[in-house]
């Protein structure tokens, strides 16, 4: 239980399905804030609060426990290790796969406890054969199977959704206020937990550095400087200081980042266009294709609230690893290492791939 | 009911307690007023007084009433460290920074030093601990012994709230009054366990200025309401106040006193006195069934602190791979309210500073549950949790600690 809202919620709804609930807020830092700020949704000793009312108006225990050490080692190293080598992490999906549904659920387990129960907007549905699949939620505005496509089947075994199967967010916050939680109206969160003040770009500046580099196109021509190639986001426009234009006269973008040279590279905007991503890290959620090795089409999708689009999948056995390679239908843009694909079969997820290479569209002229 | 067994936290008010400050809270009257009402209430008060002050061997004059042991250890830390450091035609530049004090000391004193030293030039030295968390007497001789005159003060606890292991008061009491250094001695975990007499031991350690000159103590240890405690000062110590107003009591701390709460107070601190050389034999025995118990049921878990010399109704273990953290909540569920320490800010648990300060590994720490028994303990109460105890410690090893590496599949 975070302290928000959807938390609360169903945890009422688990209750009144019958299960013996316990309410558990994780304690993420040593260091927790006062009081909340802005939209950071979590982790401050008022959220704590927050779900503690909540647990105790449900009437069900409530207690803190403290995955700090483990939220330190898998969640914050592994996002600034991942952007010192040039890729975009999701901190959220990632502790989702190792805190949540790995070290909460494994602690459960072992104290005595069946399952997790989350307020994530997500559904599991059982098939014939009985096996637990993980799927969108119906309110697909709010849908969040996207972060939740890290878990694996025995993970999906021992979670639970009560908020999966609701139209809409309007109607938990109805739900909550009619339940008299007090965070009926509380804000919904949306920055990074352990950036208290949602600058991503000074946070990471502080913990990974920054030092002056070239911006190059394409072909390698220095074309500029920059301050700190971590200020950059692919498919930036803003902030590029190289005052030569263009050959064509058009606005360049931020193609790649590099981080063993500290190098930018930009470009035009349809170089932005991928054609193909790739990746040896992948899972699958529930039962895996018959034979991943021979092309299988799905919908992939690249951020929390990207459209999902048609595309081919394949594993392709590699010297070292095997890796899953997607080829949509269409080019999709703002893709950047170190992002997670998740797949699709119609509203199932089928897995995800945290994605390592990428192939434009536009080949360098 | 649940068990309960935390009685170090706060124990359940006495019902004499609870009627008498119904009784009281009813009575109209501020006791500073002049009138009737206000008379009335000053008879009420002053009465609470006296029965408070003859529990603790000390003159009504000197107890002074805080909001509750907190506000006791802050006013007699703060208020002797300024009062030992006057300021000088409005400069501070305190001639004697010093502070002493033991390694494994409440939060209300290792923060309130803190403060002085992070915004008044206080200068903290740390007593060290034995293994057993006694203070090492030769150690604050020596301490004692260097410049004296630099010294502000000395405070400590009289048992440890966490551990329960009780301090030699009067031989630490004897040292400072020969050093001239004042004393105060926390004693919020010991009233109502052991006997205190303030007054007894300034005369048998030659408390003048110096020596023992303040004691602290709460009135929800006890049976008493929460929100009341009393600083007892000697009367022949000043402190500067913490709290600035209308003069009250001694002019030590302003605002209007709470009657009602003085006189619940009153009514608890006299049934513990009355009872107390009873009740410890009592509690011992119950302790004692709790601690060979838990030694019998958990191979490899240790007892914390000496087994005699302890508090009576404290029992404190380290538990060999799990989680302290794990075991409270197993046994919360199975219906036994334990502690894996103090109280902390929204429920998170810090592996305990104390049993740090005794040199124990941050692993034994983890792994610490303190069973604290009180006046409404029972052999039934103690044999539930014995009970309970080997099963939550099966589970509690399984989920081992918080930060090992997920096996998941």
């Amino acid at each position: 239980m975070s302290g928000g809202v959807d938390s609360a919620v169903a945890a009422a709804r688990a209750v009144d399905a019958g299960h013996e609930v316990v309410g558990v807020h994780l304690a993420l830092s040593r260091m927790p804030g006062t009081v909340r700020t802005g939209s950071r949704g979590c982790c401050t000793i008022e959220d704590s609060m927050d779900a503690q009312r909540a647990a105790n108006l449900i009437g069900i225990p409530y207690y803190v426990w403290d995955f700090s050490e483990r939220f330190k080692l898998d969640v914050i190293d592994d996002f600034i290790s991942e952007y010192a080598a040039g890729r975009t992490p999701n901190p959220c999906m990632r502790c989702n796969e190792k805190i949540k549904f790995a070290a909460l659920l494994e602690k459960a387990l072992d104290l005595g406890f069946d399952a997790v129960c989350t307020g994530h907007y997500a559904s599991i549905v059982t098939d014939a054969a009985g096996n637990r699949e993980l799927h969108r939620a119906s309110a697909w505005a709010k849908d969040q199977s996207y972060v939740l496509g890290v878990l694996t089947t025995e993970q999906i075994a021992h979670a639970m959704f009560p908020l999966g199967t609701t139209p809409s967010k309007a109607l938990v916050r109805a739900e909550a206020a009619q339940r008299g939680f007090t965070v009926a109206t509380k804000p919904d969160s949306h920055d990074i937990c352990f950036i208290p003040d949602g600058d991503t770009r000074g946070w990471l500046a502080e913990h990974v550095g920054a030092a002056a580099g070239d911006i190059v196109d394409r072909s390698g021509h220095k074309l500029g400087e920059h301050d700190g190639a971590l200020a950059f986001t692919v498919g930036q426009r803003r902030g590029l200081k190289v005052g030569t234009p263009a050959d064509d006269g058009k606005r360049r973008f931020v193609l790649e980042i590099q981080p063993k040279t500290n190098t930018v590279v930009v470009g035009p905007k349809e170089a932005l266009a991928i054609a193909e991503i790739a990746g040896s890290r992948f899972s699958w959620t529930g039962l895996p294709p018959e034979d991943p090795a021979v092309p299988f089409t799905c919908d992939v999708q690249i951020r929390a609230h990207a459209d999902p689009v048609p595309a081919i999948a394949q594993v392709v056995a590699g010297a070292e690893a095997s890796e899953l390679t997607i080829t949509p239908d269409r080019p999709l843009t703002g893709v950047s290492p170190g992002q997670t694909a998740v797949v699709y079969l119609g509203t199932r997820v089928l897995g995800q791939m945290t994605i390592d290479r990428t192939r434009s569209a536009v080949p360098v002229a | 009911m649940p068990v309960y067994l935390d009685h170090a936290a706060t124990t359940p008010m006495l019902p004499a307690a609870i009627a008498a400050y119904a009784a009281a809270a009813a009575a109209v009257g501020n006791p500073s007023s002049i009138h009737g009402y206000g008379q009335n209430a000053k008879r009420m008060l002053e009465e609470a007084r006296e029965q408070i002050a003859e529990t603790l061997g000390c003159d009504p004059i000197e107890i002074v009433f805080t909001s509750g042991g907190t506000e006791a250890v802050n006013s007699a830390i703060k208020g002797l460290y300024w009062a030992r450091n006057p300021s000088v035609s409005g400069a501070f530049a305190p001639a004697r920074p010093r502070i002493l004090i033991p390694g494994g000391e409440h939060h209300a004193t290792i923060d309130a030093a803190q403060w002085l030293q992070q915004y008044q030039g206080a200068q903290i030295t740390w007593l060290p601990l034995d293994r057993q968390g006694r203070v090492r007497l030769e150690a604050v001789a020596t301490e004692l012994d260097t410049d004296p005159e630099s010294i502000a003060l000395i405070s400590m606890l009289w048992a440890n709230n966490e551990v329960g292991t009780i301090q030699p008061v009067e031989e630490i009491a004897a040292l400072a009054a020969s050093c001239g250094v004042p004393l105060h001695v926390d004693a919020v975990a010991t009233y109502g366990q052991l006997p205190i007499d303030f007054g007894q031991i300034r005369l048998d350690t030659g408390g003048g200025a110096a020596g023992l000159v303040a004691i602290s103590v709460s009135a929800h240890k006890i049976g008493g309401p929460v929100g009341i405690g009393a600083l007892v000062l000697s009367r022949r110590t000043a402190i500067a106040p913490l709290i600035h107003g209308g003069g009250q009591q001694r002019q030590v701390r302003s605002g209007t006193q709470d009657v009602a709460a003085a006189v619940s107070f009153a009514v608890a601190a006299s049934a513990a006195a009355a009872r107390l050389s009873d009740e410890a034999i009592r509690l011992r025995g119950l302790r004692d069934r709790v601690i060979d118990g838990v030694l019998k049921a958990v191979p490899g878990a240790t007892l914390n602190g000496v087994r005699d010399g302890r508090l009576p109704g404290n029992a404190h273990f380290s538990f060999p791979g799990c989680e302290g953290d794990s075991l409270l909540f197993l046994l919360d569920v199975a219906g036994v309210a334990v502690s894996t320490g103090s109280a902390c800010q929204a429920g998170i648990p810090e592996p305990s500073h104390v049993l740090h300060a005794m040199g124990r590994t941050d692993l034994q720490a983890r792994g610490a549950l303190r069973i604290t028994l009180g006046h409404t303990s029972t052999p039934a109460d103690v044999d539930a949790f014995l009970a309970a105890l080997p099963e939550a410690f099966v589970r509690a090893s399984r989920a081992g600690f918080a930060d090992r590496v997920v096996t998941l599949p």
